[in-house]
């Protein structure tokens, strides 16, 4: 009875110091350790233990082994963690950079997104009147009616996939001052003349300044490529009033984007709009817009990259037991000695905890690493972006420190679970049947 | 198997050892059944029977691009086309965007074309009569709680009424079931008549989102398709013709290469495994030298002290596989029946199964090996002397 409560209690205090642990921010950690650190080298009790430490330390050569298993274990969750993670934070950064407070996006009422929405002629000229949309200084409306559109083209691997093709006019440049060039030109209107994202050109074939693209059915020259860091690196661009023939879209649009006067100025816009009986649309600013698109995948692969860690986390655990009571278990005699002069239960506990705990951060760290190296410059695509056009979004996997950081928490925690249990029984050893055995 | 209780024996000789290392090897498996069970399902999706007869034409611009409805009967005079319907996407919302399900305007002799799901006679007549009506699958209608009758709004994203007002109300008129139990997908559509949806929309009269041909044999397939491609060639709407199941194959592979994330990962849980389990047996046979010394002594041959750890090895792989797969199924089984038409997972059966019990064998082999052969050789007289 007594054993089950001390194990109970055990538990219990693995699961608050758990919880405590997932919520730590990085300084609370590093404060720890500076505390720890401190009691280790200030405190009598502190500098046996470090003792005790080092000489578990020494002999982990001769059980490399066991050891390895720890490492390359917590390695394993860690990586495929951060890899996960990684891969859902940049898909959402993409989208969540893309757009401002001082830009407006109009769409049909109710479409939700850019590839369902089309806008009439007459509507898109309304749009670019109404109240709080900036002028240049020519006095013009800062408006860009755009045609979003799909086509289908074959990326670098052989295989066809569908990209965006936006149809703009030379306002798409001017509302978005962030898109620069990065070779070549800017298309010139009436000319069967694209350019193309950053992104695109990375994923799809012959893409480069001066080669021609087939694009539904007419041969298309690419004469610059650019880069706004953002999700129309995705997209092509192409004249709108030359495109929109080809397409038979006349002269509707999918939506208008407008230059602000300023960012407050949305409220104001939006009640224009909607006072207006001729127009029947929706308005945000492009920031909002483009954070929306964002969330579901986003969740998604955060709670896949949880759930698959957490499952390989409870292997590794039990791998880390596993190490951890064989290596308390050879050195029962040693750790039974340290007892018998006089050497009391904290720094036994102590060491071993410490000695899995170094055992999983070098771990955490060989993960994270590995996660960085394979995938920290990685540039993939999926079928992102509302609507019906499913298309291709280019970007990049992001290893941030806060990810790398997270992935080190996972390893340390391992490492705690599977040393607590262990390092227990060590300090309850019974001496006198420790030494005796051989 | 007469050397069965030898095995349980060395295994039950640590047994708080013994049961980490299962707990190891069932997470593994765990993880194997639940990724290997999305990987299946999403294979599945571009693998139908049905899908290998079916061909679906399309603007080759893409799919947000229209066609006109007269190449219906175009198609039709295809040799080898046995029936052709055309589909419009409508992405109407049922209250929240969450709840998801694909909605679709469909010529009323879809039933004719799908092999998928079958309509019961008396309501598809209903449904073939009835101006606004529309079905829809059986999990659907669970999900909802619809009825025979009941009215359906949906929020339109892409295609407004005449009056720009974005809500279409239809009237429930069948419920129709999949022809292979278990096809979720098939059960989770909702259909109605494309006359009806033609003659309210605000434009794009006359024009349809895609055909789809049911033909004769899947062998032809290709022949069919092109003749269909033959038909708007050099016109202003070409169309790219292909199977159901190259269409989706080429839409998964665009969302993403699934089945290398699913090996990436396994690839590392495996690994980990293999050291972890492998490590769990050289401690095994390491304390327990002098035992199978004694076993040799005792007229147990080479080749038997081998076969004995190894078998120990794969047992122990086995166990804890077995269990982890059964882990698998049951909570596959359950997210399934709480998530429903969304969750792209098949069952934890068949071929999932017969991949994980090779898997087992293939590590518990590989981890045995080496220990195993250092029993075979050891030297009865320095084993017991402990050298």
């Amino acid at each position: 009875m007594k054993k089950f409560l001390r194990g109970l209690l055990l538990v219990v205090i693995l699961i608050v110091c758990l919880a405590i642990w997932s919520f730590l921010p990085w300084y609370g950690a590093v404060a720890a350790a500076v505390i720890l650190a401190l009691w280790l080298v200030l405190t009598r009790a502190g500098r046996r233990t470090l003792s005790v430490t080092g000489v578990g330390l020494a002999t982990l050569p001769s059980r490399w082994g066991a050891s390895s298993v720890i490492v390359i274990g917590i390695a394993g969750v860690v990586g495929v963690l951060v890899a996960l993670l990684a891969m859902g934070e940049g898909l959402s950064a993409t989208l969540r950079g893309t757009g401002n407070d001082a830009t407006a996006i109009v769409l049909r009422a109710g479409s939700k997104a850019e590839a369902n929405s089309v806008l009439m002629h007459s509507q898109v000229v309304l749009i670019g009147q109404t109240a709080g949309v900036a002028r240049d200084a020519q006095g013009h409306p800062m408006a860009s009616p755009e045609l979003l559109l799909a086509a289908s083209l074959p990326k670098k691997s052989g295989q066809d996939a569908n990209v965006s093709v936006r149809g703009v006019g030379s306002a798409a440049w001017a509302v978005r001052p962030e898109m620069k060039m990065v070779a070549g030109r800017e298309f010139t209107p009436g000319t069967l003349e694209l350019d193309v994202g950053k992104g695109v050109a990375a994923q799809f074939a012959g893409m480069t300044v001066g080669s021609t693209v087939q694009l539904a059915n007419q041969r298309w020259k690419v004469v610059g490529v650019f880069d706004s860091g953002d999700a129309f690196n995705s997209e092509i661009w192409a004249d709108r009033d030359t495109i929109a023939p080809i397409y038979h879209r006349g002269a509707s649009s999918s939506s208008v984007t407008v230059k602000l006067t300023s960012p407050a100025a949305l409220n104001q816009f939006k009640a224009a709009l909607a006072a207006d009986p001729q127009l029947k649309v929706d308005a945000e600013t492009t920031h909002k817009y483009f954070a929306d698109q964002s969330g579901g995948i986003n969740k998604l692969i955060h709670v896949l990259g949880t759930v698959i860690a957490t499952i390989m986390g409870i292997g590794a655990v039990f791998g880390a037991l596993n190490s951890m009571y064989a290596a308390v278990a050879t050195r029962s005699r040693e750790i039974a000695t340290l007892r018998a002069v006089g050497f009391r239960g904290t720094p036994v506990v102590v060491s071993v905890l410490l000695e899995t705990m170094l055992l999983a951060l070098s771990g955490g760290v060989l993960g994270a690493f590995v996660a960085w190296a394979l995938f920290g410059h990685f540039t993939a695509s999926t079928t992102a972006g509302g609507g019906f056009s499913f298309t291709q979004m280019v970007f990049q996997f992001r290893v941030t420190p806060q990810l790398v950081w997270n992935g080190l928490k996972w390893a340390l925690a391992i490492g705690f679970i599977g040393g607590l249990f262990p390092a227990v029984r060590a300090a309850r050893l019974p001496v006198t049947a420790a030494l005796r055995e051989l | 198997m007469k050397y069965f209780h030898l095995v349980w024996a060395a295994l039950m000789r640590r047994k708080t050892r013994t049961i980490f290392t299962v707990v190891s090897v069932l997470a593994a498996f765990l993880l194997f059944g639940m990724l290997d069970s999305v990987r299946t399902a999403f294979a599945d999706a571009g693998n139908r029977v049905s899908g290998a007869s079916q061909l679906i034409t399309m603007n080759k611009l893409g799919l947000g691009s229209q066609l006109p409805l007269s190449m219906q009967s175009q198609i039709e005079r295809v040799p080898g086309v046995q029936a052709v319907t055309h589909i419009d996407w409508f992405g109407g919302i049922y209250q929240d965007p969450k709840n998801f399900f694909p909605n679709m305007a469909v010529g009323s002799n879809i039933f004719a074309v799908t092999r998928d799901v079958t309509l019961p006679p008396e309501q598809l007549q209903a449904f073939q009569t009835t101006q606004d009506g529309a079905v829809v699958g059986a999990a659907l209608a669970k999900k909802f709680g619809w009825k025979i009758g009941d009215k359906i709004p949906l929020e339109a994203t892409i295609w407004p009424k005449k009056d720009g007002s974005n809500t279409w109300t239809f009237t429930l008129v069948g419920i129709f079931h999949a022809n292979k139990a278990g096809d979720v997908n098939a059960e989770s559509q909702m259909l109605f008549r494309w006359k009806y949806f033609d003659e309210a929309r605000q434009f794009g009269k006359g024009s349809v989102g895609w055909y789809q041909e049911q033909i004769a044999s899947p062998d032809q397939a290709e022949r069919i398709a092109r003749a269909i491609d033959a038909i708007s060639a050099n016109s202003d709407h070409e169309t790219k013709t292909e199977t159901a199941n190259a269409f989706a194959s080429s839409f998964i592979s665009q969302f993403a290469n699934i089945s290398l994330i699913v090996s990436g990962i396994m690839a590392a849980v495996f690994f980990t495994l293999l050291l972890l389990t492998g490590n769990t047996m050289a401690q095994a046979v390491r304390e327990r030298i002098p035992e199978l010394a004694v076993l040799k002594t005792i007229g147990f041959s080479n080749r038997s002290v081998l076969s004995l750890v190894l078998a120990e090895a794969v047992f122990l792989v086995v166990i804890g596989g077995v269990l982890g797969m059964l882990l698998a199924m049951a909570v596959v089984g359950g997210l399934k029946a709480k998530m429903g038409n969304t969750l792209p997972m098949a069952n934890v059966a068949g071929s999932i199964w017969g991949e994980a019990i090779v898997l087992m064998l293939v590590i518990g082999v590989i981890v045995g090996v080496l220990p195993a052969l250092r029993g075979m050789r050891l030297k009865i007289v320095d084993a017991l002397a402990g050298r």
